[in-house]
């Protein structure tokens, strides 16, 4: 039995070990606001906070997050209000919006270690996380925008 | 809900008074207003059922997009799929403000496939010049129904009544009734004849013209948007289904043991491989059927599968490549003449040729294809983030031998679409394993390895141009081939020719204005599925097209912004016909409502110039701008991309422009947003885009091998610019691709002095 905590929610699962921590989110306790792109860590549309660092839930196995505590985009605010997503609604910054729960989560890590991160750090925090639809200068001005909030 | 309301149906035109009962057998409640569109078949009023939603069903309902309730509330229906493009917002702004509405009482409800709607296929970046005037009409006339139901009831003539934010007023008085007040009445009265229906004055616009937030902006952010990879339902199993690798193979054999030892794996099913032409058929293949996402994967993994590879199995990109070049050097069909090109290439002071090549690509939305299908008592309800609602109905009920109308399908919202999504082949792959299932819902989700290797391709091209200079190097000739499998083979196995589609985007349509131009496509047959991807034959075309015109510039010694505004001339409406065009396309719309207006082309080159700085600083040792201009989706657009090549060849794009003449706009913001993603689109497509085929096997399998752009690959910034115009509105979420990817490679050579004939940029050595 795999015991782990998601949202401040304490869990248990007993399935496969093995099964990605992205379809047990989606598939077994319904928080679809992660989002299976690749599968293979490529895309980062599934990125998640495990102990408060950003990861690939579809690269992390149950086993692995035996007894982490992890956060989805459903439990990064209780409101919905964290600086990021209300800088990502001002810029208007989702297209389609598949990919953006994992770029907010990936830019909500980034933000919790450097409130004014440069261009250059943001384009290598944020460059594995693909935006098919061709968002990133939006994204990136609202990282400043956020990371102006919070510091 | 009541029997007696009359609310108008127009056909071909003319006003026609139904029965909302005859309509749709609705939701709406009593006494609501709701308007029947003006550019419907009526049969197409035929069906009902009870997924209509509210719009459907309520007092006032001036048009099947729009319907009014007593407390206030309007629902307005999009039919369209948002996938992006904001048009879920988009459309109903535009009733909205023309019924003066209070843009928080409006609420947006999701079309079904339903042919009742109109054309619901979403692409060739038409929903806004097909539908702005019909959901126009739909605000407008449900204004003037209100405002004279509020003078009947004050007993006051129409003209002292106005429509003001959700309230009518009576000038003189100052009375006021709200909208939800005077639905019940209103509903009651006849819809207005088409040409009596007043608009507002412009400078009236309320939200046509300004900035409107998409309504879906905070689910989005807070992970609560449903897309199509979202749906769940009750006792619903999960399928991965392992195709055959080569386009048109069969299973032979299979060994499903060890699948079937997988936990969770619950069944095995097959599927039958298409019959030719393929058109939205699944490709067939074996499904494991399972309790999860991941135990059917996990089991698809165990399948021992012996494939009929067929008659595809010896295809070869590079072989293929050889003889799209070959062919391209050999007259093909002519699709447009003027002059005669071979007599002054004869008499040329200099002639100028070049090969180019463009390969097949993957469309690679970040939501791959997925379905929920649940076949209960012969009819079948599915869930799709789909382009095509009504095309998922005709081709499940194909599948299944049943009728469209037996098939309701519901429209998520899109993880990206750019024309993989109007092909519902994923769908019937859900119906037939439902069924098969004895009727479980079951969700099929393709994994991004599926996607990639089993897309509908953008289509490969060869292209061969030549051109005749004059002695003072201006252009005095042009001609133009391209070859390349046509998205035609989906409806006919044979096809070895393009269609007038391909032709009148970029090939037949280019805008010199030359004495001597013929262009010409050769035979080439398809061996992978081809379909539509954003901005489709635009890109191989003005790719080649605009490439070379930037050669011919520099063959010339002349800048090459002032050599394309030579090459078009001073502007004009083109005459296609004139020039031995059979059938110009034109994006499906009339020439008169939309014409080739060069004028306007020059214009936006000219803008272009202006914003980038164009010629203020020299070219050369890594740094460069390139320019180009095209029509698409009737729409003109000029791309300048600024590049910077380092000592190893890396390429940079710290600034790009966008600047975009595409009629009047709706919401500007959603149209810069179109145009900046068009631009990274476009950036990877230069970039590093490419599908290959070996022994019949896409060589490609997720996004370490099928590149797109990434954020510090994409342009650092893209500045868009809007035209103001006045003209009706084009198409937005493609035309910001074509001319963007010749612009990047004419800034490359700008840069490195390397013409890159080929894409991807990445397959060529820049330093
Ligand atoms: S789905 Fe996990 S990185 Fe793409
Ligand atoms: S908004 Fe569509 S993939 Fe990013």
């Amino acid at each position: 039995m795999i015991k782990l905590k998601i949202n401040g929610r304490e869990r248990s699962f007993d399935g496969d070990p093995e099964m990605p921590l992205l379809w047990y989110l989606r598939d077994e306790i319904d928080l679809t606001g992660t989002k299976f792109g690749c599968g293979a860590g490529l895309c980062g549309a599934c990125t998640v906070h495990k102990n408060g660092e950003a990861v690939r839930s579809c690269q992390t196995s149950m086993k692995d997050a035996a007894g982490k505590s992890i956060t989805t985009i459903e439990g990064l605010s209780p409101n919905g209000q964290h600086p990021l997503q209300k800088a990502w609604m001002e810029a208007n910054v989702p297209q389609c919006g598949y990919c953006q729960t994992g770029q907010i989560m990936q830019a909500a890590a980034l933000l919790k270690k450097n409130h004014k991160p440069s261009d250059k750090e943001i384009d290598d925090a944020m460059s594995g996380n693909i935006c098919r639809c061709g968002t990133y200068q939006r994204i990136r001005s609202a990282i400043h925008a956020a990371g102006k909030e919070m510091a | 809900m009541s029997d007696h309301i009359e609310n108008g149906l127009v056909e071909n035109g003319v006003v026609e008074n139904i029965s909302r009962r005859s309509l749709i057998g609705g939701v709406f409640s009593a006494g609501a207003l709701v308007l029947a569109a003006r550019i419907l078949p009526e049969e197409a009023w035929a069906d009902t059922n009870e997924y209509h939603g509210k719009a459907a069903s309520s007092a006032l309902r001036p048009s099947i997009y729009l319907g009014i309730e007593p407390d206030g509330t309007i629902y307005i229906v999009t039919h369209r799929s948002e996938m992006g493009t904001g048009i879920r917002t988009t459309l109903p702004l535009v009733a909205a403000d023309e019924l003066d509405a209070d843009w928080s009482k409006v609420k947006i409800e999701q079309g079904i496939g339903d042919k009742a709607y109109g054309d619901q296929n979403t692409d060739g970046s038409k929903s806004i010049r097909g539908f702005f005037e019909a959901f126009r009409e739909s605000g407008a006339s449900a204004r003037m129904m209100l405002v004279s139901a509020a003078a009947k009831q004050w007993n006051v003539p129409e003209s002292e009544c106005a429509a003001k934010f959700h309230e009518v007023v009576h000038t003189p008085s100052g009375k006021k009734l709200g909208y939800g007040a005077l639905a019940t009445a209103a509903g009651k009265l006849p819809v207005p004849k088409p040409a009596d229906v007043k608009y507002k004055p412009k400078s009236e616009w309320r939200y046509i013209g300004k900035e409107s937030k998409i309504a879906d902006l905070a689910d989005i952010c807070t992970g609560k948007a449903t897309f199509g990879m979202d749906i769940k339902r009750q006792g619903m199993l999960y399928a991965s289904i392992e195709r055959p690798p080569v386009m048109g193979g069969k299973v032979q054999s299979f060994d499903d043991k060890a699948a079937r030892q997988v936990k969770g794996v619950s069944g095995i099913e097959t599927i039958d491989g298409f019959k030719p032409p393929y058109t939205f058929q699944p490709l067939g293949g074996v499904a494991v059927i399972a309790n999860s996402t991941w135990a059917a994967i996990q089991g698809r993994k165990k399948l021992k599968i012996e494939w009929n590879n067929g008659e595809n199995a010896a295809h070869d990109s590079e072989q293929y490549r050889k003889e799209l070049l070959t062919t391209a050097r050999k007259p093909g069909k002519v699709v447009r003449n003027i002059g005669d090109v071979d007599a002054a290439f004869a008499k040329a002071s200099k002639t100028v040729e070049a090969e180019y090549y463009a390969p097949l690509l993957a469309h690679a939305t970040m939501e791959p294809p997925v379905a929920v299908a649940e076949f209960k008592g012969n009819k079948v309800e599915c869930w799709v983030p789909t382009q095509n609602p009504q095309a998922v109905q005709d081709t499940v009920a194909g599948a299944l031998g049943l009728k469209p109308e037996d098939v309701t399908c519901h429209v998520t919202l899109l993880g990206g679409g750019f024309g993989r999504k109007s092909k519902p082949d994923y769908v019937a792959e859900a119906a037939i394993l439902s069924k098969k299932q004895g009727g479980k819902p079951v969700k099929v989700v393709w994994t991004r390895e599926d996607d990639i290797k089993f897309d509908y391709y953008h289509s490969v091209a060869g292209m061969y141009h030549k051109a005749a200079l004059d002695s003072n190097g201006k252009a005095t000739a042009w001609l133009h081939r391209s070859v390349f499998p046509s998205i035609s083979s989906m409806n006919d196995a044979s096809s070895m020719y393009g269609f007038d589609v391909e032709y009148g985007m970029g090939l037949n349509d280019m805008p010199w204005d030359l004495p001597n131009h013929r262009a010409e496509n050769g035979p080439a047959k398809a061996h992978v599925r081809i379909g539509w991807l954003r901005s489709v034959a635009n890109i191989y075309h003005v790719f080649s097209g605009l490439s070379f015109a930037d050669e011919l510039a520099h063959a010339a010694g002349r800048d090459s912004l002032e050599y394309q505004l030579e090459m078009i001339g001073p502007g004009k409406i083109i005459d296609f016909k004139s020039q031995g065009v059979a059938n110009y396309w034109n994006y499906g719309e009339s020439y008169e409502k939309f014409p080739f207006d060069s004028k306007r082309l020059r214009h936006v080159l000219e803008v272009a110039g202006e914003k980038s700085g164009w010629g203020k600083r020299k070219s050369g040792n890594g740094w460069g701008l390139g320019i180009a201009a095209a029509r698409s989706f009737t729409s003109y657009v000029a791309s300048v991309v600024e590049v910077e090549v380092d000592k190893a060849g890396k390429i940079r794009i710290p600034r790009a422009w966008q600047v975009a003449d595409v009629g009047m706009v709706i919401n500007p913001e959603r149209v810069r947003s179109q145009f900046e993603g068009a631009a990274v689109m476009a950036a990877g497509i230069g970039l590093t885009g490419e599908i290959s085929v070996a022994d019949g096997r896409v060589q490609q399998s997720n996004f370490n091998n099928y590149q797109v752009a990434r954020m510090n690959q994409a342009p650092m910034q893209t500045d868009v610019h809007i035209i103001e115009s006045t003209a009706l509105p084009g198409g937005v979420g493609e035309p910001g691709v074509p001319p963007f990817v010749p612009a990047f490679a004419n800034a490359i050579f700008a840069a490195t002095g390397k013409r890159v004939r080929d894409l991807p940029f990445s397959k060529t050595k820049l330093v």
